[in-house]
């Protein structure tokens, strides 16, 4: 304890002010991503047994899930591992910079763990090669079967030092994950780590379940069931595995999200032939109804202030995405490029609406500023949809459906991820076919 | 064989191509007017000549000339049996956002209500329920398929 208050403070005192030479551009998309040796945790020799755990290895499978990570941001370029010119504990201690630098690292992470009493102690400690320099470092003490979290979360503070933005690794996808012919889909709730690891399930696949999204301030999920033939919005919590129908409407609610203080579900409610848009209340229980017409209203999304919300309308005829207050009123579309416009959602950091755009039998996942304008496509394919932001408002997550044959054969379904800036379009691997992504906030948070 | 033999056979194994080839286009024409399917191959009947379903054109709600004729059978089947309910299914085809389609197919069934209602069927005899574009009938990814897909489906409920 006393030690992880020594490296704390030093961290505070000296690190934080001192900046380094290597900061990464993360303003553009990154061509040339940062060489970072990630160095494999020393495991201390008294290191006790933990369940089926393999302690032994325990230093190296946390280093690769912390590269895995850094791979995928496409920012960094992890090194290979067989390069390495000093062991764990000795690099740990004071690395060897003209050494490291040989092998044209830029960046070295190093640490030890000590599994003991039935405690996980990690500490980690990241140096700039090129000033010689530690750039910081921590400790700190979990549970042995959280190894794969403390990767994440390692992950994350070296991210946040050297680009300067919030991490998105200790966080988790829901998801609804798909199997069997087209015509008669099974879907079931999922959840995953953000890597795609600890898949679990939460419904069984016996009624339709779709559009599940996470309260940005805790575990809880709203999502949509057609549970008794009744399509309606569920409130589900995850930890418990409680859940209940959103309020009573006479008809098909849809499309909830969270208000960012995660006090309110804001969701479309369908009757006589017209959708329009509500929040309730989760304490007080009040229904609120916030438009008032008669064309679809749809895929509300709050901004992250909560004081506006944009939504999905065809009140033009067509589909395009408007803003209005939180009350409903001064109603103002934004997007009038060509083609319709669907599922906007409002950046975590609040200048952007990412979208998907249907235009010539092609659709697209872009964003435009929150005035229409800057409208940028980051992606185009045959068919995918659903943005959802990281929490940082880095990345976006969305599905993708590939075209069938004639015979409706060759259907799939899968996540991907896109960096904003048009880069680093990358598969995001489950267990069965996915669809509806959302992404947590911060679970350290 | 000479050349000319050659050159014979040839085109009439062209011209049959192109014979064969316009056949199956009109086969699909056929089967659609605009946009909106007008076969048959997906539709069940709820009694003899009581067609279950209508179709759309994309993205509309708008009842053809030929929806509004099912429907009045429908309603004329449901004036006979006074003791049978009925839920509406509405559907959309796979090229919308999932939502939208949500809230389309709920349009689309509700079109189909208000017709069967301005015929004297009581509101309380029919329940809609939308799928959006969960539950296709024909899995294709083509124009032909789609349109079977857009429709409203009058499905028995006791």
């Amino acid at each position: 304890m006393r030690n992880l208050i020594i490296i704390i403070a030093f961290n505070f005192l000296f690190l934080k002010p001192v900046y380094s030479l290597i900061e990464v551009d993360i303003t553009r998309g990154n061509l040339d991503p940062l060489p970072i040796a990630v160095s494999p945790l020393h495991v201390d020799i008294k290191s006790e047994e933990f369940k089926d755990l393999r302690i032994k290895d325990l230093g190296e499978n946390i280093s690769k899930i912390i590269e895995r990570n850094f791979r995928s941001t496409g920012l960094f370029n992890p090194l290979k591992k067989d390069a390495f010119v000093q062991k764990p504990d000795i690099a740990h201690l004071k690395p060897r910079f003209e050494d490291w630098r040989l092998i044209k690292a830029q960046a070295l992470v190093t640490g030890k763990l000590l599994v003991k009493d039935e405690k996980l102690k990690v500490e980690f400690r990241l140096w700039d090669l090129t000033a010689a320099k530690e750039m910081t470092a921590l400790a700190f003490t979990t549970t042995p079967s959280n190894w794969r979290r403390v990767a994440h979360i390692i992950s994350d503070k070296i991210y946040e030092r050297l680009t300067g933005e919030e991490g998105y690794f200790d966080t988790r996808i829901i998801y609804v994950a798909e199997s069997g012919p087209k015509n008669q889909r099974v879907k079931k709730l999922a959840i995953m780590d953000q890597d795609g690891y600890n898949t679990k399930y939460l419904t069984l696949g016996n009624e339709l379940v779709l559009t599940p999204r996470f309260n940005p301030t805790n575990q809880m999920v709203t999502y949509m069931s057609y549970f008794r033939n009744m399509p309606r919005v569920y409130l589900l919590d995850i930890e418990t595995g409680t859940q209940e129908v959103v309020g009573n409407f006479p008809g098909m609610t849809f499309a909830p999200r969270f208000s960012p203080d995660g006090k309110k579900i804001i969701m479309s409610f369908a009757m006589d032939g017209n959708s329009d848009i509500y929040t309730m209340d989760l304490e007080n229980r009040i229904v609120e109804r916030i438009t008032n017409h008669p064309s679809i209203d749809t895929s509300p999304s709050y901004s992250p202030d909560g004081k506006f919300i944009c939504f999905n309308s065809d009140r033009s005829g067509y589909q395009q995405i408007y803003i209005m207050r939180k009350d409903g009123t001064k109603v103002k579309r934004i997007s009038f490029g060509k083609g319709l416009y669907g599922t906007p959602v409002w950046s975590p950091r609040g200048d952007l609406i990412a979208f998907t755009k249907l235009h010539k039998g092609k659709f697209y996942i872009g964003v435009m500023r929150t005035d229409g304008t800057g409208e940028r496509l980051l992606t185009e394919n045959y068919y995918q949809e659903a943005p959802s932001w990281s929490p940082n408002g880095r990345v976006l997550i969305f599905y993708r459906e590939t075209k069938t044959d004639s015979e409706g054969k060759g259907f799939s379904a899968k996540l991907w991820s896109i960096d904003l800036t048009g880069y680093n379009e990358r598969m995001v691997k489950t267990e069965s076919d996915a669809s509806d992504p959302s992404w947590s906030s911060l679970l350290s948070n | 064989m000479n050349l000319s033999k050659f050159f014979k056979n040839a085109f009439l194994v062209m011209l049959a191509c192109l014979v064969l080839s316009a056949c199956a286009t009109k086969k699909v024409q056929n089967q659609m007017q605009g946009d909106v399917y007008t076969g048959t191959e997906t539709v069940e009947y709820l009694a003899s000549g009581v067609p279950d379903r209508v179709f759309f054109a994309t993205n509309e709600s708008v009842l053809t000339t030929a929806s509004r004729d099912t429907l009045r059978k429908q309603a004329e089947w449901l004036r006979k049996n006074s003791k049978i309910n009925v839920v509406l299914e509405g559907h959309a085809d796979e090229r919308g956002t999932r939502e939208y389609n949500l809230a389309l197919g709920e349009r689309r069934a509700n079109a189909a209500k208000d017709y069967l209602m301005t015929y004297g069927i009581s509101a309380n005899r029919i329940s809609v329920i939308s799928y959006g574009k969960e539950r296709p009938v024909d899995s294709g990814s083509n124009p032909l398929a789609w349109s079977k897909n857009r429709r409203s489906v009058t499905v028995k409920a006791n």
